[in-house]
């Protein structure tokens, strides 16, 4: 009736012609040959940073390390064709010996580590993202409300995700120093970063001092798309302060929920920098990462196949995380508040 | 839409692959060739200088080289982080390394990586005023490939205020230790006995070689690769170590020490007797350090008479890929001459390489320790020497800590670290 109305019309009749073909047939075909020019330098520029690094390690894991020429005493160029020997050595911890064959890797050399490092690693994944996400969830829900003085409350709680992790990693290995700060506080004689059990609980404590805050951030952005009504509707019903938590905010807030725990997963999975400046991979703490730079000293092409069987790893458990949490973030939008 | 993506991805993956397969192609023997006789400025790079030895060096030569100006590169204090940069940068063939600062034992890696040139030929160097196992140190296959630099040998220190003369045996110096030291750990005013470098990391590799072969035993027999560590006398040196964390004449921080937290320690009167470089002695002598005046240098204490040190020290290189390798070879001469040697030896208290240097009267005047540290340095005991390095001190350090935190019996360990060391020299 009114020309909103008249317009309203006219789009609704554009929709539905269109609406019975295909998803894409309102684009012609002279716009998405223009999208694909404008994107090309970006797909270029990400397949020479990212594409190209990638297949050439792997293309590298292949081949042999260089050898010693015993006639000469100097290395040779290395780089003939090996197939999979350099992921057996890694995966089966089979190491050379001098007349060709081999055989079990000794202890001390970094064959023998694999295992132990991914293991290791793991189980930093599990245990910090743990204490991160609790954590983290009641940070969220403090900075979620209202009060005096919560912008300052905010700022401290970010200040250890700003500070860069090798500065960290140098501030707690100064408080972790038997001479330090808290083993005069605890008044304990702790050795905090030269026994196992000290050292891993000096990487946990000082990796959740700093990345809790980042998990914070992500819940609160959950929590604030929660409407205050849902919380009165709830409290008019009769639920008490856990019920509201366990079936309004909870369900609610799994998305964000779930990426936040997708990504500090990842970012475990693959953590070099803090355990190596605060314990030197030593005392049960060498990570996967800490490996692959260390085979890096006395072979690229080794490495090279450590680091893709590492990547091929983590994606596993990474995909299986998205998988887990996918089927979870479906059903709440399914049946969620509307 | 959906071919033409799929048309592209496979054109950039295959470009990726083409592109992986050729590359790597080219050389770096025509590196050898170039730069043999331009001059131009250079870049000396080198770990951090903990005492003030390098403006001397730099003011010097860019007074008397004005157009061929040297560029000091201080890398970190860590030896394991000063070998990864150089490792970096020479994999990627970098012309901006000149002059590179290499531990005796890197320099069998980098020659036989061919990393640094043979001082052969029109590079060769008059190595006759040097110090014999200093030239060793910065050879390989018989060729000289570095210039000694400064040397270093282990010594020990210990509090004159404790005790009278230093001991000469192991079990001298527990006796002397007793009633006067904390057991176990480091508390209190009253020190504890006895502390080397025992982390994870280069510097154990240097005390379990001086432990291990003080009592006889060595980590490869004569011909440098077979591995001869699993034996009685090693194992009687590791003891020493692994003992002292279980009775507690070594205090268990030492697991963390390494030798800057070590010397601290000692500057700070936390320990009697103490195992370090040469370089120390110039930092307990400064302001700030609580034991200055009240310390003392000997050998290396044995467990019957006489210790072994492991040979230390740095020798200089001149890169394969650098540029200016004349301006390179003139530095090298240039830092061997008398007045540098003098210099570090006053000011930094480095050992110096050259013989002539050692009874020279007015210095032995004012370093008196000058003939405890030429016997140190004449009866030193280099570690390992092989272009597989990295292997074996991984080998050494990971199964020594494993016995020193009590994980394993001495045995063990020491059956262990022989078949690492021989699986890492098998990379032949």
């Amino acid at each position: 009736m009114t020309v909103a109305g008249q317009v309203e019309e006219v789009v609704i009749d554009k929709d539905s012609k269109g609406g019975k073909g295909k998803r894409n047939s309102t684009i012609n075909p002279g716009e998405s040959r223009l999208a694909f020019m404008l994107i090309a330098p970006t797909i270029l520029l990400l397949a020479l940073i990212v594409g190209y690094p990638i297949v050439k390690a792997i293309y590298q894991s292949f081949l042999t390390d260089p050898g010693l020429d015993s006639a000469t005493g100097m290395f040779n160029e290395g780089n003939a064709w090996n197939g999979i020997t350099n992921y057996t050595h890694w995966l089966f911890q089979q190491c050379a010996t001098a007349d060709g064959g081999t055989t079990s890797c000794p202890q001390g050399t970094l064959g023998s580590q694999f295992w132990g490092a991914f293991g290791v690693t793991v189980f930093f994944t599990v245990v910090t993202v743990a204490f991160e996400t609790t954590i983290g969830m009641g940070f969220a829900l403090i900075m979620n409300r209202a009060f005096k003085g919560r912008a300052l409350v905010r700022v401290a709680i970010l200040i250890p995700w700003a500070i860069p992790t090798a500065v960290t990693s140098k501030l707690w290995q100064v408080i972790f120093d038997p001479e330090g700060i808290l083993n005069r506080i605890l008044g304990t004689h702790f050795a905090w970063t030269s026994s196992l059990w000290p050292a891993r609980s000096a990487i946990i404590i000082a990796d959740v001092w700093k990345t809790t805050p980042f998990i914070a951030l992500l819940i609160l952005a959950g929590l604030q798309g929660i409407s205050n009504d849902t919380y009165e509707a709830a409290k008019i019903d009769g639920a008490n302060a856990w019920q509201r938590f366990t079936r309004i905010t909870l369900p609610l807030v799994k998305p964000a929920l779930a990426v936040a725990v997708i990504f500090r997963t990842l970012d475990v999975l693959r953590m070099y920098d803090l355990p190596a400046i605060l314990t030197g991979g030593s005392n049960g703490t060498t990570t996967s990462s800490i490996l692959v730079v260390r085979q890096l000293t006395s072979g690229i092409n080794s490495a090279s196949a450590l680091s893709t069987i590492t990547f091929v790893l983590i994606f596993l458990i990474a995909f299986g995380l998205v998988r887990l949490f996918n089927a979870n973030i479906i059903g709440a939008q399914a049946k969620g508040v509307r | 839409m959906r071919s033409r993506g799929v048309a592209t991805a496979v054109v950039l993956v295959s470009t990726a692959m083409v592109i992986a397969a050729c590359g790597g192609g080219g050389s770096g023997s025509d590196a050898a060739k170039t730069g043999a006789n331009a001059r131009g400025p250079i870049t000396f790079v080198t770990g951090k200088d903990n005492s003030g030895t390098l403006p001397y060096i730099a003011d010097q030569w860019n007074a008397a080289h004005p157009n061929e100006k040297v560029t000091i590169k201080q890398q970190s204090d860590q030896a394991d982080q000063q070998l990864s940069d150089l490792q970096q940068h020479f994999q990627a063939k970098d012309p901006g390394y000149d002059v590179v600062t290499v531990d005796v034992v890197w320099t069998a890696e980098f020659a036989a990586k061919g990393w640094i040139i043979p001082l052969t030929g029109q590079y060769a160097l008059d190595t006759a005023a040097l110090l014999p196992a200093t030239v060793n140190a910065a050879s390989y296959n018989g060729k000289l490939v570095a210039a000694p630099y400064a040397s270093d040998g282990g010594m020990l220190y210990y509090r004159t205020d404790l005790a009278k003369t230093a001991p000469t045996t192991w079990d001298e110096m527990i006796a002397d230790c007793k009633g006067k030291t904390t057991s176990g750990t480091i508390t209190g005013p009253t020190p504890a006995c006895y502390a080397g470098q025992f982390a994870k990391y280069e510097g154990l590799t240097v005390n379990a070689a001086e432990a291990i072969n003080a009592a006889g035993g060595a980590f490869v027999g004569p011909d440098g690769k077979t591995a001869t560590v699993d034996s009685a006398q090693s194992a009687t040196g590791l003891d020493f170590l692994v003992n002292g964390f279980k009775q507690g004449y070594i205090p268990k921080e030492a697991l963390g020490f390494q030798e800057t937290q070590s010397l601290n320690a000692f500057s700070a009167g936390q320990l009697m007797f103490m195992r370090n470089w040469p370089y120390a002695v110039a930092v307990l002598n400064a302001e700030g350090s609580k034991v200055k005046g009240k310390f003392g240098i000997a050998p290396l204490p044995g467990p019957d008479g006489h210790g072994a040190s492991s040979l230390g020290g740095h020798s200089l290189g001149i890169s394969a890929y650098s540029k200016y390798k004349a301006t390179a070879l003139d530095f090298l001469k240039f830092v061997e001459s008398d007045a540098v040697q003098r210099n570090n030896l006053t000011v930094g208290t480095l050992a110096p390489v050259t013989t002539a240097l050692y009874s020279d009267p007015e210095l032995t005047k004012k370093f008196t320790y000058l003939p405890t540290l030429l016997k140190s340095i004449e009866t030193a005991v280099p570690r390992p020497i092989t272009p597989f390095y990295p292997g074996v001190t991984e080998a050494i350090e990971t199964n020594a800590y494993a016995a020193l935190q009590g994980q394993v019996d001495t045995k063990t360990a020491l059956t262990n670290m022989q078949a690492a060391i021989k699986s890492a020299t098998a990379g032949g």
